[in-house]
């Protein structure tokens, strides 16, 4: 087969640079292996290691430093018929180091290739991850202080099945390559070298200096058998043909007639963890069967289970342009958390308005008229106190109808959890109604 | 098929399934892992492929890469993840990559308030990255703007091979909303213009035009991409002629197309003297209190909602400020574009009312602003 090599431009490394010495290495690999230029694409990144797409003429994807892997992996999942072959420098690897990490864990089929030179020599021979405390680097005293990294075991250690070391001078380094770049999974090769322009004027590294140090480490050779296992793109599709669309985004015929001719404001104040969300959306639905215009706007802290839960419902017939609650119609009020983050939306009630309030639960004075409901003295949990309020809100038939609430519940809850449900709700029905309903 | 429940983040999925969209990547940060979930939950099924990153640089890398091996890609982010974005926004511009971002904007700065919303990176999304080229911001007002947008920001992404923002927010993305699906303005699909025939160069342009045609990396013809500065062929260049041409060919694709994609409505009373401007979540607030006054009071307002905030469209301010005594930006941040309409109607008056506590600005303050004024 041809060179992949690109004639009009030929590598312009330093003279004695061990880059050069991959670089063609690299070309007879894959010469060998029969590809043509564009069955490969090669992906590069910042730094010296960087120019090696360029000498190639084959598919090249050259981007920021130490995200070569990135890339590669969004053009592998696009191309999975496509070798992908990514150069990184030990520079790319430091300051890329958590996607080195989630390649070997992912196991995409990829084949990276470290050119390991021990400094940054672009930017004036920096130390990085890979330099040894012992070298004289341009940055003073620094790589004294830390402790440089072994990447094959650390690439073993975070899941690549094919982990390989070896001297950039060594005579079997494109069969290495090949192993690396006919294996089926993510490959490591961190290639060993010398650069003259930086670190070599102070570190003398010898073919036989590289051999000495590389034996002082352990060896790798490829295949890391317990690392084996499916490739990821191959996974992934598998995987994602059993999935069916979860199509949640049905729209809701109006089967009722609204309950109530004007806009209702209705706010649950809860803590994290008392499904209010949950039954917003139940009293939400409830209304769009009811053909009402409805927003759901949730306020809540981060922490998941700790903390206010309130979600605001605008149930309107006409089209809702503002989703903030401005004069609430019901104040739901179940726990002191949401009560005291929306301690201002009582004053804001006006007469007529009706707030269902635990026991238990303080609350600023407000013109509404309070029912004081004992859940826990009639059987009903913390977490189901939401679900209970909405029965009475449906039982009162304002702003929903008991039948709009069935049918959002048969809706929204299927098999055990309906079941619960509906024991929550024989509970609320022994709750006695607000003073004056009916 | 009656009125659809979801909310602004739903609303985006569903829009990039329509518009196309077959490669999803992003790490999860509230309030935007809603529509990691959501893209989940359709686009495997449909033949797509859903990464969660291990972190932003991650994510938005992904889908550089698919996006460069012809796949219609979108992100989805808050502010934190938007400033990992930065270097990668930069490389799509100068790259020339169809992306687009899903900013689900919350309170900053820094990590700021994760689950309180606020119109934070107004600013940031066109200046965060190094260059300071265009790149386009589209902003929804409600759900249906969400699907609707997202169809455009794919279509613009394509057209034009350039980053999109989707400026959405936490009130709007995790808000759910009445919505008839029917009645949502879709778009048509747009795709990247391919290359047919001859010679190809990744970002040779033809004579009158200002937009490389478009072949993968993976097919038969080998193709090129690059961070570095680059001539057509796609290999560095060091001439300055060459260079200055480039930068001004992405900045001038963008700008000069402008009017094509300003997307905006304008609420005009007959009498109107004071013209308010508003975009995102803000928009439905000024409308309401508009309406209000105009009821109410029979104060006539003029309600400008900006749809496309980047490039400016600065023809359509020109247009509904005219004959305006007042012009009044309100914005939940502490006043951000205001500096754009200020640059555009320099010879107007132009207030600011805004908050960034995490709480919406209601018609109320808007309407007390307005009287106040």
């Amino acid at each position: 087969m041809d060179s992949l090599l690109n004639p009009d431009r030929p590598p312009v490394f330093c003279p004695g640079c061990s880059h050069e010495r991959s670089v063609h290495v690299l070309d007879r690999a894959l010469q060998s292996m029969g590809f043509v230029g564009s069955e490969v694409a090669i992906v590069s990144d910042i730094g010296c290691s960087g120019l090696f797409d360029t000498f190639f003429n084959t598919h090249a994807f050259h981007g920021l430093h130490g995200r070569a892997l990135t890339y590669a992996a969004g053009i592998k999942l696009a191309r999975p018929n496509l070798k992908v072959i990514v150069t990184m420098g030990d520079g790319g690897l430091g300051i890329g180091g958590g996607h080195l990490l989630a390649a070997c864990r992912r196991n995409l089929d990829l084949t990276l290739l470290v050119l390991n030179n021990f400094n940054f020599g672009m930017t004036g021979g920096q130390f990085s991850c890979t330099t040894p405390e012992k070298a004289s680097v341009s940055s003073s005293f620094l790589n004294a202080l830390e402790k440089p990294f072994d990447l094959c075991h650390v690439a073993a250690c975070a899941g690549a099945p094919f982990v390989a070391r070896s001297s950039v001078y060594r005579k079997d380094l494109s069969e290495l390559l090949k192993e690396a770049i006919s294996f089926g999974g993510f490959a490591i090769v961190d290639i060993w070298g010398g650069c003259p322009a930086r670190y070599m004027k102070k570190n003398p590294l010898s073919p036989k200096e590289i051999e000495e140090a590389m034996g002082k480490l352990p060896a790798y050779k490829g295949v890391v058998s317990a690392n084996v296992r499916r490739e990821y793109s191959g996974h992934y599709r598998q995987a994602a043909a059993k999935e069916r669309a979860k199509d949640p985004w049905q729209g809701i015929e109006p089967i009722f007639e609204p309950a109530v001719k004007e806009r209702r404001e209705v706010v649950f104040l809860g803590s994290a963890g008392q499904r209010v969300i949950t039954a917003g959306g139940l009293l939400a639905r409830a209304a769009l069967l009811g053909g009402m215009n409805v927003s759901q706007k949730n306020d809540f802290h981060i922490t998941v289970m700790r903390g206010p839960s309130v979600t605001e419902l605008i149930l309107s017939p006409q089209p809702i342009t503002y989703s903030g609650v401005e004069q609430p119609r019901v104040i739901i009020a179940l726990a002191h958390e949401g009560v005291r983050r929306c301690w201002g939306l009582f004053e804001k009630m006006k007469k007529g308005g009706r707030i269902i309030l635990a026991a238990g639960v303080e609350v600023p004075s407000t013109a509404g008229q309070i029912l004081e409901v004992d859940f826990k003295a009639a059987g009903i949990k913390k977490k189901e106190m939401a679900l209970a309020a909405c029965f009475l809100l449906a039982r009162d038939g304002d702003p929903i109808t008991p039948e709009m609430f069935e049918e959002a519940l048969k809706g929204s809850f299927q098999g055990k959890r309906l079941e619960e449900a509906r024991l929550v709700l024989e509970k609320a029905a022994t709750i006695p109604p607000f003073e004056g309903s009916t | 098929m009656g009125l659809h429940f979801i909310d602004g983040n739903q609303a985006v999925a569903m829009g990039a399934l329509y518009g196309g969209c077959n490669f999803f990547a992003s790490y999860p940060i509230t309030p935007a892992s809603t529509l990691l979930s959501a893209m989940l939950d359709t686009l495997p099924a449909a033949g797509g492929i859903v990464l969660q990153g291990e972190d932003e640089i991650a994510s938005i890398g992904y889908c550089l890469g698919a996006s460069m091996a012809g796949m219609k890609v979108m992100t989805a982010t808050s502010g934190p993840g938007l400033s990992l974005y930065s270097e990668n926004i930069s490389f799509a511009i100068a790259g020339e990559i169809p992306i687009v971002i899903v900013n689900i904007m919350r309170q900053g700065p820094s990590t700021g308030s994760a689950t309180r919303g606020a119109d934070s990176d107004v600013q940031f999304m066109r200046w965060g990255c190094s260059g300071g080229l265009p790149v386009i911001v589209l902003a929804p007002a409600d759900v249906g703007d969400c699907f609707t947008l997202t169809v455009h920001a794919f279509n613009l992404a394509e057209h034009f091979r350039c980053p999109v923002f989707v400026a959405s927010n936490k009130e709007i993305g995790m808000t759910s909303q009445t919505v008839d699906m029917d009645r949502v303005e879709k778009p048509p699909i747009i795709d990247r213009t391919l290359h047919e025939s001859g010679l190809f160069l990744p970002f040779h342009v033809n004579p009158g035009e200002d937009v490389p045609s478009f072949l993968p990396i993976g097919g038969p013809i080998l193709v090129r991409q690059t961070s570095s500065t680059h001539g057509q062929d796609g290999y560095i260049t060091t001439d300055p002629s060459e260079i200055q041409a480039g930068v001004e060919r992405l900045q001038r694709k963008i700008e000069a197309n402008r009017e094509s994609f300003s997307y905006f409505d304008l609420e005009e009373r007959k009498g109107a003297r004071t013209l308010l401007v508003a975009y995102g979540i803000t928009a439905g607030a000024a409308r309401a209190a508009a309406s209000e006054l105009f009821a109410q009071q029979n104060v006539p307002i003029s309600v400008l909602v900006l749809k496309t905030l980047w490039p400016v469209p600065e023809h359509v301010l020109l247009r509904a400020a005219e004959g305006m005594e007042r012009i009044l930006v309100v914005e939940m941040n502490l006043g951000q574009y205001i500096q754009e309409v200020r640059r555009v109607l320099c010879n107007q008056r132009v207030d600011f009312y805004g908050k960034m506590s995490g709480q919406l600005i209601s018609p109320g303050e808007i309407t007390e602003e307005v009287m106040g004024g």
